[in-house]
């Protein structure tokens, strides 16, 4: 089996106000979780800032609901809204 | 071609912002192979056969909801057409204690409604589609999660005003026996009913189905409205452009979830059905999308035309995206469910006859609304097979789900809260009509060859 078959491609999608720390607070949790982080994109939309991270999850310690309650939590305390998903549905709904 | 953060964007603000969810999954079940000539085995088949595979659902539902977050609100299950399974049984006390044994092996395994209490009687009814219809108000008012329908017709057989007329005195009853008559919300009278409907009450496991069948319902009403904000000076052929690529992506995202959901199932994948249903939630609303598109309020002139765009735009989006579309697939336009729609009642801008025009392009009928207790029985027939003549002629499913509210008055507001919202009860035109829909018998299905 080819590594790209294995893969367990999730986006994580960060909506709130720029400050420090985002990358290093997230990307922190991630790693101590045995999350790869394959991608990262950041932008202004609609007046707010969104980042999103493509992550390999087939490595996690955790399953993907611990994984969003922890950022949840992070989230909470950062005052951000944070969103775990499996890349397919991104695939299926913007792509023919 | 990968994934852009705007393409990330949409779909997760779509979620987080904009009420986009899978509205439900209804498993059809088959009960056909429980039918037993000892009425006591009968029922532990049917409660094990619900039980076990609603448990499943749930399970299985819940892992896609974590996997995709994105929720997926009902899990819900349909059950064969209840007096065809029946007719061996067939007693007013044996329809009410298998009402009872569904109502339990729901409850017991968390789901929230089992459609499929009813009978196909588009033709004629059999003695226990008569001792069914006799025994709902027993059961509507009884059970918490059992919904019951009827076919009353279709554009192949016509419509059986014989049924119908039992449907004015079935729904009074319902009401006398409930709270603020929530019974009769739980029952809705159709014709030309598809036979994969995921959404309730009208869901049932059509007699030409497997042993299973998983459906998915998948709305948004926040997601267009939107859209149509963000497009103000677009005309009806860019608007409809719009709609579609909308519906288009969350019609793909219930594809996904029916998909995956059926196979960890072990069953076949149904249908999806892309229906524009409102919640009581702020911005969930149909009435919102109509009035976003420039109408001051729906109900007003130009409501219909909007409706008729609506549809037909969320119509080919749905059909664009996946093979598998059925069920009812466009936009439902029930009054109490709809913030926008209580409104426009309370403000005199919709009335009765208004929303029968705009259920001849909407894709079910006249829903969740309240009418005067003392409406007479044959006026609520009367409303219904008004109603009903629009499917069968137009060859689309058309539908009632009413509630005669006793001491209430046209102008009333009923509190009935929680998904079914407040209802609005409507002013009912005060002549009479007995003399013609007293006739019973049966209305000829339309022509349909010579339609140049």
């Amino acid at each position: 089996m080819t590594k790209a078959a294995r893969r367990e491609f999730s986006f994580i999608t960060i909506i709130g106000l720029d400050r420090k720390g985002i990358v290093a607070r997230v990307s922190g949790l991630l790693y101590r979780n045995g999350i790869n982080i394959e991608d990262i994109s950041q932008k202004v939309i609609e007046g707010y800032f969104v980042m999103t991270m493509l992550v390999d999850m087939k490595d996690s310690k955790l399953p993907i609901d611990d994984v969003r309650s922890e950022l949840e939590r992070l989230g909470k305390e950062m005052k951000l809204t944070i969103q775990v998903q499996h890349e397919e549905i991104f695939n299926i709904m913007h792509r023919v | 071609m990968s994934i852009d953060i705007d393409e990330v964007y949409e779909t997760a603000s779509m979620i987080l912002y904009q009420n986009f969810d899978i509205r439900t999954v209804t498993l059809g079940i088959n009960l056909k192979d429980c039918i037993d000539s000892d009425f006591g085995r009968f029922k532990a088949k049917v409660h094990r056969k619900i039980g076990t595979n609603a448990r499943k659902l749930v399970a299985e539902a819940e892992k896609l909801e974590s996997k995709y977050g994105i929720s997926i609100v009902n899990k819900r299950i349909s059950i064969t057409p209840i007096s065809i399974v029946m007719e061996g049984h067939s007693s007013r006390r044996c329809f009410m204690e298998m009402a009872e044994t569904i109502d339990s092996a729901a409850g017991d395994a968390g789901i929230s409604f089992v459609g499929g209490f009813g009978a196909l009687v588009q033709k004629g009814m059999t003695g226990a589609d008569r001792t069914l219809i006799d025994s709902l108000p027993d059961v509507l008012s009884k059970t918490e999660r059992v919904c019951a329908f009827l076919n009353l017709g279709s554009s192949v057989a016509g419509l059986n005003m014989d049924a119908v007329n039992l449907l004015g005195n079935m729904l009074k009853e319902t009401a006398a026996r409930s709270r603020n008559a929530v019974g009769c919300a739980k029952f809705i009278a159709m014709v030309n009913a598809p036979e994969d409907n995921p959404f309730m009450a009208g869901a049932f496991h059509g007699v030409g189905e497997g042993d299973f069948a998983l459906n998915v319902g998948i709305s948004g009403p926040g997601v267009v409205r939107s859209v149509v904000e963000k497009n103000r000076e677009c005309d009806l052929t860019q608007l409809s452009e719009v709609i579609k690529r909308t519906a288009f992506k969350i019609t793909r995202a219930g594809e996904l979830v029916g998909r995956e959901l059926a196979s960890n199932l072990g069953v076949e994948f149904g249908i999806v059905d892309l229906s524009l249903a409102p919640t009581t939630a702020e911005g969930d609303s149909v009435a919102g999308i109509i009035e976003s598109l420039g109408i001051e309020r729906i109900g007003a002139p130009g409501s219909t035309l909007a409706v008729a765009l609506l549809v037909d735009a969320v119509k080919k989006g749905g059909a664009m995206a996946s093979g598998s579309v059925g069920g009812l697939s466009g936009t439902f336009i029930p009054v109490s469910e709809d913030l926008g729609m209580v409104e426009a009642v309370r403000k005199g801008a919709l009335s009765l006859e208004k929303l029968e025009a705009l259920t001849a392009v909407c894709s079910v009928g006249l829903d969740m609304f309240g009418i005067p207790g003392d409406t007479p029985a044959e006026t609520i027939n009367a409303i219904i097979a008004d109603e009903l003549a629009i499917g069968v002629v137009n060859n689309k499913t058309t539908a009632v789900r009413v509630l005669p509210v006793p001491g209430k008055k046209a102008g009333d507001l009923v509190r009935l809260g929680g998904l079914l919202g407040d209802v609005p009860i409507m002013r009912v035109n005060r002549y009479s009509s007995r003399r013609f829909v007293g006739r019973g018998g049966r209305l000829p299905a339309p022509i349909t060859s010579l339609r140049n």
